[in-house]
């Protein structure tokens, strides 16, 4: 090499076909990492409709969309007001109870526990709500989290009343 | 390899061998010189090799049999165990298996630990055995997937939700991990590709840890480098390969209880009902041996440094060669750390039983405890030790010890040089 650390017209075809072949590796390993992400016959499946007539105040049910469980619970008076009542600051993920159940009679949310995944049980734990059996998160009955390992409240899908009895989850 | 100079016999061996020293790498193998003074904890090698084996040769029989898809998954294990010939046998192998290989595998690991095999310069050796290790585990993690029963679901939803603990990114992972929005038939079918793959990853990773050993040669339990050969050594045939036959027969009679008397003890009676995406078992717990890690995930009331201190924990282990800064090997000449040694078991142990017990009251606090001490051991403990201990003289060779007691014995006494 010469003694000048003046780039040369090969140092720069080197550095060239460095960055072509970089981006013709990326290219060609990505379709190789894309086909693990949901597929199209899974995000086709991304609504169901769920009548909830037979459903009775203070009861709930629980139906599967996009393979996680989604709660539907009808609350009774007494829930909705213990879940209104709580001071925003004793919340860890503070969220009001009016902005997760539009329709404060109905809650609906993905029955699924923020901190690992599992499906928490109703009418358990130290808040009247929801407790996870995996790693002991305790929510309330708005589905808020309130103790235990979890960083945040379940997750409310979107939903729409499609009528006063059918709820279009997705 | 060590140098030597092999020729084969024949005029075949000979061509063959100039053009592929295949036959050199055999005679190599044979003659290949052991420290005469290896215990039984040295043969757990051999009888890792023996459980990888076992291990791939029933999982390529299962998988014939086997179907990875979310419907019919169960079905096919239980069609595995009623129908398919001698079926039952290989499943029962398979699943106490990666208990045995797990059991092999930590005794092993403490051997080394013991002794000071990861030391200095033999860290690569230790560096490639932690890489197997951690492909053990997630071999076997995605193996206990397999069978699509409750704990195999919830097993995987719980571990593959680590992953959504990284900070903006975690949802878009769990997502491309799982193919969906939740653990079903895709995440399925991919285990099942990558764990007939990984077992071939392992195998070529032993072939390079057994390579790297080679190039020192064993440890042992003396600690001290040894000349090779000499008097200290062994060749490993016949030697070696009897004394590890003798001690793998007797691992197969504890390996065969499980298979034949109790082959459902380690597992969990939850993994005969069927996957059920709407339920979560009220006590779910991973198998065994992944119970410490468990525990030390479980202790830490943070989730995203619960995952970091999990991960923390095993890569603790890969720089351990750096950590542990005494330059004496083996316990037996280090009265502090042997003491400090069995301490660390101990509470890899507690932290095991933790894992398998709900995490609440005393028993949260124990595991955090312990927890604690796991780390400091390797981040304080050892560190200091290595310039504050006083150790005891170490031994010229493997043979002055013996030979200075034997010359007071009388001479006609016939001594035993295994």
């Amino acid at each position: 090499m010469s003694e000048e650390k003046k780039p040369k017209r090969r140092d720069f075809l080197y550095t060239a076909s460095y960055a072509v072949g970089a981006v013709g590796i990326g290219a060609a390993v990505w379709p190789l990492i894309d086909q693990m992400n949901p597929d199209s016959s899974v995000k086709a499946l991304a609504s169901t409709e769920v009548d909830v007539s037979l459903v009775e105040p203070g009861k709930s049910i629980t139906v599967l969309w996009r393979g996680k469980p989604v709660f539907i619970k009808r609350r009774t008076q007494e829930e909705i007001s213990e879940a209104r009542a709580v001071n925003l600051d004793d919340l860890i993920d503070p969220e009001k109870d009016e902005d997760r159940a539009k329709n404060p009679e109905w809650l609906v949310m993905l029955g699924v526990c923020t901190h690992l995944g599992c499906v928490p049980l109703e009418d358990k734990g130290d808040y009247n709500g929801w407790f996870c059996p995996c790693h002991g998160s305790h929510y309330d009955t708005s589905g808020r989290i309130r103790k235990g390992p979890a960083p945040e409240n379940m997750q409310i899908p979107k939903y729409e009343f499609v009528s006063s009895n059918i709820i279009k989850i997705g | 390899m060590s140098d030597h100079n092999y020729v084969p016999s024949s005029k075949l061996g000979k061509w063959f061998n100039d053009r592929l020293p295949l036959l050199s790498l055999s005679a190599h193998l044979r003659e290949y010189p052991t420290p005469k003074n290896l215990n039984y904890w040295w043969t757990f090698g051999g009888i890792l090799t023996f459980c990888l084996f076992g291990q791939i040769i029933t999982g390529i029989v299962l998988a014939m049999h086997y179907v990875a898809q979310a419907d019919l998954a169960f079905e096919s294990v239980e069609h595995i165990m009623r129908d398919v010939n001698y079926g039952w046998l290989i499943r029962y192998f398979h699943a106490n298996g990666s208990s045995m290989f797990f059991l092999a595998v930590y005794i092993h690991i403490f051997r080394s630990l013991y002794y000071g095999s990861h030391k200095s310069p033999r860290e690569v050796i230790w560096i490639i055995g932690m890489i197997i290790y951690f492909l053990m585990m997630m071999t076997a993690f995605m193996g206990y997937v397999l069978p699509w029963g409750q704990m195999s679901f919830w097993a995987a939803t719980v571990i593959t939700n680590l992953f959504s603990a990284v900070p903006f990114i975690g949802e878009s992972i769990t997502n491309w991990l799982w193919g969906g929005y939740a653990v079903d038939s895709p995440t399925l079918t991919r285990f099942y590709a990558l764990h007939y793959l990984f077992p071939f990853l392992i195998l070529g990773l032993v072939i390079l840890h057994i390579w790297a050993l080679h190039i020192p040669g064993n440890n042992n339990p003396v600690g001290i480098d040894v000349k090779k050969p000499s008097k200290d050594t062994v060749p490993f045939h016949p030697y070696i390969v009897i004394k590890d036959l003798f001690a793998l027969l007797v691992f197969l009679t504890l390996f065969a209880f499980f298979v034949f008397y109790a082959p459902n003890l380690l597992g969990h009676p939850d993994n005969y009902i069927e996957a059920n995406p709407l339920v979560t078992p009220t006590h779910i717990v991973p198998e065994w041996y992944l119970l410490p890690f468990y525990a030390i995930l479980r202790s830490i009331p943070d989730k995203l440094l619960g995952v970091v201190a999990m991960f923390a924990s095993i890569f603790v282990l890969i720089i351990l060669p750096w950590l542990d800064t005494s330059k004496i090997r083996s316990a037996i000449f280090r009265p502090l750390y042997k003491q400090f040694y069995w301490i660390l078991v101990l509470d890899v142990i507690v932290l095991g039983y933790m894992g398998a017990l709900p995490p609440e009251g005393i028993y949260l606090l124990i595991a955090r405890v312990a927890t604690a001490y796991y780390f400091i051991h390797f981040l304080v403990i050892l560190p200091v030790l290595g310039s504050k201990e006083k150790t005891i003289p170490l031994p010229l060779s493997i043979s002055e010890p013996v030979l200075n007691e034997a010359s007071d014995v009388v001479k006609n006494n016939k001594m035993n040089t295994e």
